[in-house]
Order: C-alpha cells, then sequence, then structure tokens
C-alpha cells in the first residue's frame, strides 16, 4: 500500500467562529425583527406610536398618581370635587380598594366569623400547592384530602350551625368567597356529570343516546343567563309547595348543569380520539362495560383532554360573573355594587374598582392557562404522531 | 376445518341476565320510567303552585297591553303596544349588536392573529398583549368598563368631543349624519344591484376564461368599479338626491342626526374586544396549521409572497379556522344576552321584564331558551354550509 504523507491532517477541531457581525448582536436584532422593510419599519412606527400614547397615561394613572391609602373620598377627589387633589388631577384610587378589600374577598361575611373562610382558604392552598407541584411525594394522600376530606371541612366551616359554630347565611356570603366556591363545587359536580352525558352520548342505547344529546345540544346552544334564570324563577315551581332552595344553591344548580354540558363535550372529544384497539382489547380481557370505561379509556381519554377541561373550568370561572344577575354578589356584583357608597363616590372610583376586579379575574384565569400547557408538555407521552 | 367447527358450536348460553342486549333494553326501561316520574311530578308541582300563587298559563299574555317603555327599538312600538312586540323588538336588538358584533370582531380578529405571526417583534407583542388581557377577564367586566369606565366619563353634551364628517361624541353616545334619502335615490340602489350583479357575472366569465386559457384578468379592480362606479353615476344622473342631516348642538342636547346609545355602544365594543382575542389565537392555529412545505413549494413555482398567502395559506387555514369560528359567533350571540346588566333593551332584558310584569315564568323563560336555540341551530346552519363550500374536495 502508497503510505500517506498525513502531516497537515488537523489533529484537533477548529475552534467555531462566530456568526458575521451582520447578523449578530443587537444591531442585527433590531434589523431583523423591526426595520426589515419598508412595510416592517412603518408598522414598527405605528407600534411605538401605540405604546408611547397609550403606555405612559397607563403606568401615570394607575401607579404614580395613584391614591394607596385614605380614610375616605377626599383623597381621590380634585378640590373641585371636594376633595384635596389640585384640580386636573386623575389617577387610580387604590385607597378605596384597600378600604373595601375584606368585603371585595368575603362580601358581607360577619366580621367576628371571618376567621373561617380564612381558615378555609389556607387549608385549600396548603393542600392544593403540593398537588401542583409534581416532584412533591404522596399526590394519593393529598389528593384525598383535598378532594374528599377539604370540602366537608370547607361546608362545615364556612356553613356552620354545628360543632358550637353559628351559622352563616349564604346570602352573607359574597366576594371573591362566591367566585371561587360556586367555580370549585361547579367543576366538581359538572365533571362526573360531563363524563356521564359524554360516555351515554356515545352509548348504543338509542334512547339514553337521545336524552344526552338532546340535554348537551339545547344547553349549549341557550345562554348562560337564561340557565340562571331558569333556576332562579323556574325551579322553585319545580318542588312541591313549602319546599324552597337557597339562592346560592339555585344558581349552583345553574352554573353546574350549564358547564355539564360543555364538559361532556370536551370529554367525548378524548373518547374519540382513544383507538379503537383499546376498546377492543379490553373487552377481549372479559371487562365488563364500567371496568372497560374506568380502568381502560376514561384514563387516557381524560388524560388527552386536560387543556380542554382547564379551559372549560376558565370559561366558568368567568361566567360565575354573571350571578350578579340574579342579584347574587360575586367579585363583580361586590365591587359593583360598592361604587354606590356615597363616602367612595368620585370619579375614579368606578375605573380602579373595576380593573383591580379585572386583575383578579385575569391572574387566576391566566396562572390556570399556563399551568395547563405546563402540564399537558409534562403528560405529552408521545401520542402524537 | 378445526377453527370453522368450533365456531359452528352452539355457545353456552349463559344467563339472559348477561345478555348486554337484554341488559340495555331493560336499563333503557328504567331510565325512561324514571324521566316520565320526573316530568309527571314537575308538572304536577308546577300545576299546583300556578294554582297557589294565581298565576295565569298559555300565551295569551302576549296579546296584552305591556305598559312598558324601551329605550331602542328599531321598529314602531309604544307603551300601548304589546307583549309580543316587546319581545321582537329585543329579538331584533339582540340581532343587531350580533351582527355588528361578529362583524367588528372578525376584522379586529384576524388583523391582531395575522400580526401575532408578524415578522415584526413589536406588533407581535402587542398583539399578544392584546389577546393575553381580554381572553382572561370576564366578558361581563368589559362591558361594564366600557360602559362605566369609558363610556360614561366622557364630557357632558355641552362639551361634546368634534370627530370628524360632522359627528359627535359625548355621554348620550355617538352622534352622526343621517342619511336623507330624496326623490329619485331609488336609482341608486337599482344601480348598486346591477353593480354587484355584474361584478358577478364578470367574476363567473373571468375564471371560466382563466380555466379554459389561463389567461388571467383583473376581477377585483373591475368589480370594485362597477360596484362604486355605477351607484356614483346614478347619484350624478338623477341629479344629487343624497343629503346629510347633520347633528347641531343646540343649548341642552344634540338635535338631528343619528344617536347610537352609549349602552349599545359599549356592549358592542366589549363584545368585539372580547371575542376578537380568541378569533386571533383561531385564526393563528389555522395558519400555523398549513404545513410550511405548502409556503415552499408555492415559492418554488415562483409565486409572490402576496399570491402565495391568498393562493395557498388562506385557503387551506379557512378549513381550519371555520369550524370553531362558528362556535365564537355563537358565543357572541349567546353573550349577547349580557346586555340585560347595562340596560340594552335585548331579548333577555325584555323578555325579563315581561316576565316579572306577568309572573309567567315558566313561559318567559321558555321564549328565551327557544328562541337563542332556534338563532343558534340558523347560525350553525349557514356556518355548515360555508364550510362545506371551504372543505377540502378530496378524490
Amino acid at each position: 500500500m502508497q503510505e500517506h504523507d498525513t502531516a497537515w491532517v488537523r489533529t484537533e477541531m477548529a475552534l467555531a467562529q462566530q456568526a458575521p457581525a451582520g447578523v449578530r448582536g443587537p444591531l442585527a436584532w433590531v434589523r431583523k425583527n423591526l426595520v426589515g422593510s419598508v412595510g416592517d419599519i412603518i408598522l414598527t412606527v405605528l407600534g411605538i406610536a401605540l405604546v408611547v400614547l397609550i403606555l405612559p397615561p397607563i403606568i401615570n394613572w394607575a401607579f404614580i398618581s395613584a391614591q394607596w391609602v385614605g380614610a375616605d373620598r377626599t383623597v381621590c377627589a380634585t378640590a373641585a370635587q371636594g376633595g384635596i387633589q389640585p384640580d386636573g388631577w386623575s389617577g387610580a384610587c387604590w385607597a378605596f380598594v384597600n378600604a373595601k378589600f375584606g368585603q371585595f374577598m368575603l362580601g358581607r361575611y360577619p366580621i367576628e366569623e371571618r376567621w373561617r373562610p380564612i381558615l378555609v382558604a389556607i387549608l385549600f392552598v396548603a393542600l392544593l400547592v403540593p398537588l401542583l407541584i409534581p416532584r412533591v411525594p404522596r399526590k394519593g394522600l393529598n389528593a384525598i384530602l383535598l378532594f374528599l376530606v377539604l370540602p366537608i371541612v370547607a361546608f362545615v366551616l364556612l356553613v356552620g350551625g354545628m360543632f358550637g359554630l353559628p351559622h352563616v347565611e349564604t346570602q352573607l356570603w359574597g366576594g371573591l368567597l362566591v367566585t371561587l366556591s360556586l367555580s370549585f363545587v361547579g367543576i366538581a359536580v359538572s365533571l362526573p356529570m360531563g363524563i356521564v352525558l359524554a360516555l351515554g352520548r356515545r352509548s348504543k342505547m338509542p334512547i339514553v343516546k337521545t336524552l344526552c344529546v338532546v340535554f348537551i345540544e339545547f344547553v349549549r346552544g341557550i345562554p348562560l343567563i337564561t340557565v340562571l334564570f331558569f333556576a332562579s324563577v323556574m325551579l322553585p315551581l319545580f318542588l312541591p309547595a313549602g319546599v324552597s332552595f337557597d339562592k346560592y344553591l339555585r344558581a349552583l344548580i345553574g352554573v353546574s348543569l350549564f358547564a355539564a354540558a360543555y364538559m361532556a363535550e370536551v370529554v367525548r372529544g378524548g373518547l374519540q380520539a382513544i383507538p379503537k384497539g383499546q376498546y377492543e382489547g379490553a373487552d377481549s380481557l372479559g371487562l365488563g362495560y364500567w371496568q372497560k370505561m374506568v380502568l381502560i379509556v376514561l384514563p387516557q381519554a381524560l388524560k388527552l383532554v386536560i387543556p380542554g377541561i382547564v379551559n372549560t373550568f376558565i370559561g366558568m370561572f368567568k361566567d360565575t360573573s354573571l350571578v350578579i344577575i340574579i342579584s347574587m354578589f360575586d367579585l363583580l356584583g361586590v365591587v359593583k355594587q360598592n361604587f354606590s357608597d356615597p363616602s367612595w363616590a368620585t370619579p375614579q372610583t368606578t375605573k380602579s374598582g373595576l380593573i383591580f376586579a379585572a386583575f383578579v379575574f385575569w391572574l387566576f384565569c391566566f396562572g390556570m392557562s399556563r399551568y395547563s400547557m405546563y402540564t399537558e408538555r409534562r403528560l405529552d407521552t408521545g401520542h402524537k404522531r | 376445518m378445526a377453527s370453522q367447527e368450533v365456531l359452528r358450536e352452539e355457545p353456552s348460553r349463559g344467563s339472559f341476565i348477561n345478555d348486554p342486549k337484554v341488559r340495555g333494553i331493560f336499563f333503557q326501561a328504567v331510565v325512561v320510567i324514571l324521566l316520565v316520574a320526573g316530568v309527571w311530578w314537575i308538572v304536577h308541582n308546577v300545576i299546583e303552585n300556578l294554582q297557589r300563587l294565581h298565576i295565569a298559563s298559555g300565551f295569551g299574555f302576549l296579546k296584552n297591553r305591556a305598559g312598558f317603555d324601551i329605550s331602542e327599538s328599531a321598529i314602531a312600538y309604544s307603551s300601548d303596544s304589546t307583549y309580543g312586540r316587546a319581545i321582537v323588538v329585543g329579538l331584533i336588538n339582540t340581532l343587531i349588536v350580533a351582527v355588528a358584533g361578529i362583524i367588528t370582531a372578525t376584522i379586529i380578529g384576524f388583523i391582531v392573529g395575522i400580526g401575532r405571526l408578524s415578522h415584526n417583534w413589536l406588533i407581535r407583542k402587542i398583539c399578544t398583549v392584546y389577546v393575553e388581557v381580554f381572553r382572561n377577564i370576564p366578558p361581563l367586566l368589559v362591558i361594564f368598563f366600557w360602559y362605566s369606565g369609558v363610556l360614561a366619563v366622557l364630557p357632558v353634551v355641552r362639551e361634546s368631543i368634534n370627530l370628524p364628517f360632522g359627528s359627535f361624541l359625548n355621554q348620550r353616545g355617538f352622534y352622526f349624519p343621517r342619511a336623507v334619502w330624496g326623490d329619485g335615490s331609488w336609482l341608486i340602489f337599482v344601480a348598486l344591484l346591477v353593480g354587484i350583479a355584474l361584478a358577478w357575472f364578470v367574476a363567473r366569465t373571468a375564471r371560466q376564461r382563466q380555466m379554459a386559457t389561463g389567461q388571467q384578468f383583473p376581477v377585483f379592480w373591475t368589480s370594485l368599479a362597477l360596484i362604486i362606479g355605477l351607484p356614483l353615476l346614478a347619484y350624478v344622473l338623477s341629479g344629487f338626491p343624497l343629503t346629510f342631516d347633520f347633528p347641531k348642538q343646540s343649548t341642552f342636547n344634540l338635535t338631528g342626526g343619528f344617536q347610537v346609545k352609549p349602552e349599545f355602544l359599549s356592549l358592542y365594543l366589549a363584545l368585539s374586544c372580547y371575542t376578537a382575542a380568541f378569533i386571533a389565537e383561531i385564526v393563528r392555529a389555522g395558519i400555523l396549521g398549513v404545513s410550511k412545505g405548502q409556503t415552499e413549494a408555492a415559492g418554488a413555482l415562483g409565486m409572490r409572497p402576496g399570491s402565495i398567502l391568498r393562493l395557498v395559506v388562506v385557503p387551506q387555514a379557512m378549513r381550519i379556522v371555520i369550524p370553531p369560528l362558528t362556535s365564537q359567533y355563537l358565543n357572541l350571540t349567546k353573550n349577547s344576552s349580557l346586555a340585560i346588566a347595562i340596560g340594552y333593551p335585548d331579548l333577555t332584558a325584555t323578555a325579563g321584564t315581561v316576565l316579572n310584569q306577568t309572573g309567567q315564568a315558566v313561559e318567559g323563560v321558555l321564549i328565551m331558551m327557544v328562541v337563542y336555540l332556534v338563532i343558534s341551530l340558523v347560525t350553525s346552519a349557514v356556518m355548515n354550509v360555508v364550510n362545506a363550500r371551504m372543505a377540502l374536495v378530496e378524490r
């Protein structure tokens, strides 16, 4: 064999060279992302104009000129309106939110009993947070405590009337307490109901199937307000004379029925996505209908539709604000009710209160949607093709 | 052969309780019995309750005098009109706000959705912020925000904000000039109809010619010229019959012109903004759903970016977009029932008033439910037709 002179071969790798100056660094980023073409430049200028036009007034209103503490309306009103601010002043009245914070959270819950909902909230957070962090062990026990023990404890604590706790009428409940309790109880009722409806819709029994289809399509075709109207004015007529429901319970029934129909469609999507082989495999193992569903199909189907379930929940969380129309006071309702308080009536109060309520709703909904995206990525066990 | 013999063997019959068919029939019978019993119990209770409370039943009340005023009405209505007419007024108001909201929400939604995919970083971020803000707050709050946060702090009538084209904005709403159609203005409408018909004909002929010869024809500009030019020509020929009634400022109020009430304005703006955020996400998903290979292949064929978007990406994206878009339209229509919270007289509000006045809760709620159900079904039917025309024609 011929011998090669290999002296010129490199023994180590050459260092990677930096990208050319034209495509790296902040300047190139600006060129690529902001001023790539004439159209891009126009868009960027328009965008900057929009931001400059909107952002500084908002920051000024919400932070710089805002009033954070105060005893009554004078801190948030200009001299002409009977307050202490100079004329032309415009800023957020966070003092209003500050003063009414307890009401916004708990409504007219008696002040000496307020430790009860606060304790429930602490227990709820203490049980929920470990369940949401995947690395924390003992998920089973945690889930049992959260979904079985806590509701009973919360019911005893919030409603009272036993173990020496004075009874608190649900009419006194309000604020975030109503929003959260309505939506959490609603989801706890509507998820199982939705699963049953979805199974019914895919059932081979014609009568059961028809009933489920009619219920689902009917509820999905009408607005929540009519369902709430139904629950608040028609439901009492359905019961024998003398039996009457609590208004809170009526709203709960309305919201749950409504959410169940949407949940059923989400679950049905999951059921349809499970390959036929899974059903047939379960059949060939000799499993009965409920064994097949509970052990084989539903665990896979529900995992697939977690984003859909969370979306339905977010929708329901937002929809609880509609109970204001049947004169119950959730967070938005209490905020709105407080606008008529003469000791806080200023032109800034309305905006500040609404923005506070919007911020609370936004925080919950945004947090939930982000957590659902995170779970979706974590549970992605390669079903996608 | 052996396997066939096994198959032919008489299967060992278990107890007939285990037969799924028998079980199915039994189970359904139980469901039917429970349902009938439940309905009977409810009907019985309702009849008893109504008799006890001395509430009439039946839909006869629709012919009675309503006795309440409605602030906004597209058809003639006074407090002497019937309950039935009041509900129709509400229905028309619902349809007006729903249609206006759907159009605006679609436009904003498409702009924001495409903006989220823009190459421009700033535009992308602005659109993302818009979507994340509006998607995560309740629509009712958006309505309140427009109503009592923005529109209520507008200046009083005397200090109305002047806008272009002689329109004004103040606490009582938005005023703009009303068109007054003089004699001979029918010619303009006829010209418009003729223009549309001609444009349709031109488009059809141009497509046939392109299919046959490959030659293209500037359909868009021709149609535009026909649809705008013909009515303009008619306007000039018939001696300028169209005049405008401008709103004028008098001492206490603006007179003349066309007034849009703040209730309608805030409901319309809120529904549009809220639904647009969802439509933007749908549009984004639709465009992302068209595989990159399609764009690249079209580019390789030498098409320009505009043509690629119009002829390759959008037709395919529409197939993904239309079904969820339909449900957003339905959501907007259903959300328009939130009007009751700010006093816009939509169907829920007028039917609710009727319900309160007559006490006939069952009939009132039934009317509401049936009307919304019909609106939903009609919208779905229309969108299904659109979807069928857009759907992929497969072999």
